[in-house]
């Protein structure tokens, strides 16, 4: 029995060896000779299917692919927080997509340090900042490098039901305290003044931001990022003051620790809720999520986040972000081509019908509604426009701050403490 | 006789082979899906790692001290504690109720009642989650129509917006959907309880709930004791259901460690401390199977 044991033993052995090694060789992608196939990642938004999303992009990846014979786009769409999951698993895994959602800011230049984009600085530079300003173009750059482009750059401000105000006999708040004023009428008439996805927390990280921008303005931003100042400095403690004062007056829907954007925007698609604080894409997730299909159609109306008294910021400044794609390392040269192709004017105007957004691409043949115009005349005429912290800030800092926000909602942090939050995080980052 | 002799090597030899080649395609498999991810996961524990790139930032057992530092951490560890109490207390006695009253005789409609507890345990973790995190829904779901129903005004419930409440909703979750996988394991346990003992037993004037403990319980010990050993193991790991009714929220309240370590290790792009987490979750396993095996599945206590 010892020989039998003892020979066992070395042909486990040589197994484990033998699989070790082929657990860890890269697995070989087989390429096509002049068959060209990537994958592309967007994003489905909510709502059901058939999706007007994934329809619009497969009219024009037939296109794309009637033009380029021996062309295949593999399109794939995913949700918001699932994607952010698997894009994260396969760059680290060293497989990204081919060409992906993309919303800038830091997560993207992690990535792109990891080395899993491509760098598009001569596409970017020669190609689209023909139709397309360097400003938007910016976002999805970095020290000159660029990884992608954008096919929507908007604003975050609030959607509001003008119904429910005219009932109520409330005008549109131009200040903090008349935004105040403005929720506790509509409460105490029955409504739920403010829809928030609270669970998602991203959602609920645009009112501090946002608190944050009109109080203490581009400078205090900019002293943060730089170190010269700090994240727990007054501006910021402010912030959460200030939102404190909201929530003192009750204007979440019930359960809101607990719900999604999702649920967020279904409120306000049925008319449960007279106001979101949402970008630039809410009208369309609003139809996708709401009972009718419809949402609430014209009694859609938009404002600029108030002004905060005495606050640094203008109501000018704008916070918000877009859409838009970057080119993964190991995409072919097609991939890059489609993004330009996507990117035509031609193509916005389906882009807007699906999605809502505010194109980053000159002369589009558009009808645009009072809303996308106030949007878009915000974004030209912004003198700070800040891309959304948690997207802008790396990825570990991002969580904090939404973190931090929710616990201050929660009521277990202190405007100081939330402050704090995010400045420790920052300073494990640098 | 040496001829005998190569004969019986021979056919050592040959047996060796066999087992070796049927034990093969398991050992293959768990090599490479359980022992290397293990191997390599207790290595990147040491590091800072963002996951993009090389390894270059040692740490030594920081990632450890700072887990443990972590009143999140803190948290995950305690609401998985209180999981497995909470299973063992009332999980399992109820699953082992159900089982005597429907799993010994056949009466009209038990076959039935069997299928009814057990359909939770075959649906998906994540499709249970999603389906009750409707249920659940402040403005249209269950907990708000029985408020409504029995205050009479239209007040609403947010129980997974709750910091106090969420665990206990998901807990509920929980119990629901597993009590039929210990109902069945403990309907098959009590098929080996000999009948003449629970007569006897009577027959010496020994009341219902005597039998049950000092003859029916010892009888089906080994069923008892492999459930709770899945009882335990599972609530260590529990995932998908926490993951799909608030990632872990509100505010943390409902963290598990492996929600902890998808949280503040994947999300924040911090692997190596993900992996810390990983090695704690594999270590508590391990150290509870020890034990286990060594204390309780070798006892005999029949």
């Amino acid at each position: 029995m010892k020989r039998l044991s003892i020979r066992l033993l070395l042909l486990a052995a040589a197994m484990l060896i033998a699989t070790t090694a082929f657990a860890t060789a890269p697995v070989e992608e087989t390429g096509g000779s002049d068959e060209v196939s990537f994958s592309w990642w967007a994003l489905s938004g909510g709502g059901g299917s058939p999706n007007p999303r994934e329809t619009m992009r497969q009219a024009i990846i037939a296109d794309f692919e009637a033009d380029n014979p021996g062309v295949t786009v593999e399109l794939q769409m995913w949700e918001n927080e699932a994607f952010k999951q698997k894009v994260q698993i396969d760059v680290q895994a060293g497989n990204p997509p081919d060409l992906f959602h993309s919303w800038g800011g830091g997560v993207m230049v992690e990535y792109a340090q990891a080395g899993g984009l491509r760098d598009i600085t001569d596409t970017v530079e020669n190609v689209l900042s023909q139709t397309i300003g360097m400003g938007p173009l910016g976002v999805y750059g970095n020290a000159g490098h660029y990884y992608g482009a954008p096919y929507d750059m908007g604003a975050v401000g609030m959607w509001y039901n003008k119904d429910i105000f005219d009932e109520v006999g409330v005008s549109v708040p131009q200040t903090w305290p008349q935004l105040l004023d403005v929720v506790e009428q509509i409460g105490n008439a029955g409504y739920v003044p403010i829809a928030l996805g609270g669970g998602d927390r991203w959602p609920a990280h645009f009112w501090w931001t946002y608190l944050a921008t009109r109080i203490g303005g581009q400078p205090a931003f900019n002293a943060a990022y730089s170190g010269a100042g700090s994240f727990a400095d007054q501006p910021f403690v402010e912030a959460g003051e200030a939102l404190l004062d909201l929530l003192a007056l009750n204007p979440f829907q019930e359960g809101y620790l607990g719900a999604t954007y999702d649920d967020e925007a279904a409120l306000v698609g049925d008319g449960v809720a007279a106001m979101e604080l949402m970008g630039q894409w809410a009208p369309a997730v609003q139809q996708a999520d709401s009972a009718s299909g419809n949402g609430i159609g014209d009694s859609l109306g938009w404002f600029a986040f108030p002004s905060v008294p005495g606050g640094a910021g203008s109501r000018g400044d704008v916070m918000g972000g877009g859409n838009g794609y970057v080119v993964g390392a190991n995409a072919p040269d097609a991939a890059v081509d489609f993004l330009v192709y996507f990117l035509q004017p031609k193509y916005a105007p389906a882009i807007i019908e699906a999605e809502g957004i505010v194109p980053v691409v000159s002369n589009v043949d558009w009808d645009f509604d009072a809303n996308a115009l106030a949007i878009m005349d915000a974004v030209a005429n912004a003198d700070y426009y800040q891309l959304y912290y948690d997207q802008f800030l790396p990825p570990a800092v991002g969580e904090a701050v939404k973190d931090a926000v929710v616990a201050l909602l929660a009521g277990q942090a202190t405007p100081e403490e939330c402050a704090q939050m995010l400045q420790d995080a920052w300073e494990m980052e640098q | 006789m040496i001829g005998s002799a190569n004969l019986r090597r021979s056919y050592q030899i040959r047996k060796a082979l066999l087992v070796v080649a049927l034990v093969a395609p398991a050992l293959v498999l768990f090599t490479a899906f359980v022992v290397v991810p293990v191997i390599q996961a207790a290595y990147y524990s040491f590091f800072d790692w963002n996951g993009l790139g090389p390894l270059v930032d040692f740490q030594g057992f920081h990632n450890f001290a700072r887990a443990f530092g972590h009143d999140v951490f803190r948290t995950a560890i305690w609401n998985n504690v209180k999981i497995v109490a909470l299973s063992l207390l009332l999980q399992l006695p109820t699953a082992f109720l159900f089982s005597l009253l429907i799993g010994r005789k056949k009466f009209f409609g038990s076959l039935l009642f069997r299928s009814f507890y057990f359909l939770p345990y075959v649906l998906a973790e994540i499709v249970v989650g999603i389906v009750w995190r409707f249920i659940y829904n402040p403005q249209r779901g269950l907990p708000t129509f029985f408020v409504q129903l029995f205050t009479g005004t239209q007040d609403q419930i947010g129980v997974l917006g709750d910091v106090n409440l969420a665990f206990w909703a998901i807990f509920a979750v929980i119990y629901w959907k597993y009590i039929g996988l210990h109902m069945i394991i403990y309907i098959a346990g009590l098929q080996g309880v000999p009948q003449e003992l629970e007569d006897a037993a009577a027959i010496d004037g020994a009341s219902k709930a005597r039998i049950v403990f000092s003859v029916i319980i010892p009888s089906m010990w080994s069923a008892i004791v492999m459930s709770v050993f899945l009882c335990v193991i599972g609530s260590f790991n529990v995932f998908d259901v926490v993951w799909a009714m608030g990632q872990g929220g509100p505010v943390h309240s409902t963290e598990t460690l492996v929600t902890y370590l998808y949280n503040f290790g994947f999300r924040r792009f911090a692997f190596g401390y993900g992996s810390a987490v990983a090695i704690v979750i594999f270590l508590i396993c391990v150290v509870f199977n020890y034990f286990y095996q060594r204390f309780v599945v070798s006892s005999d206590i029949t």
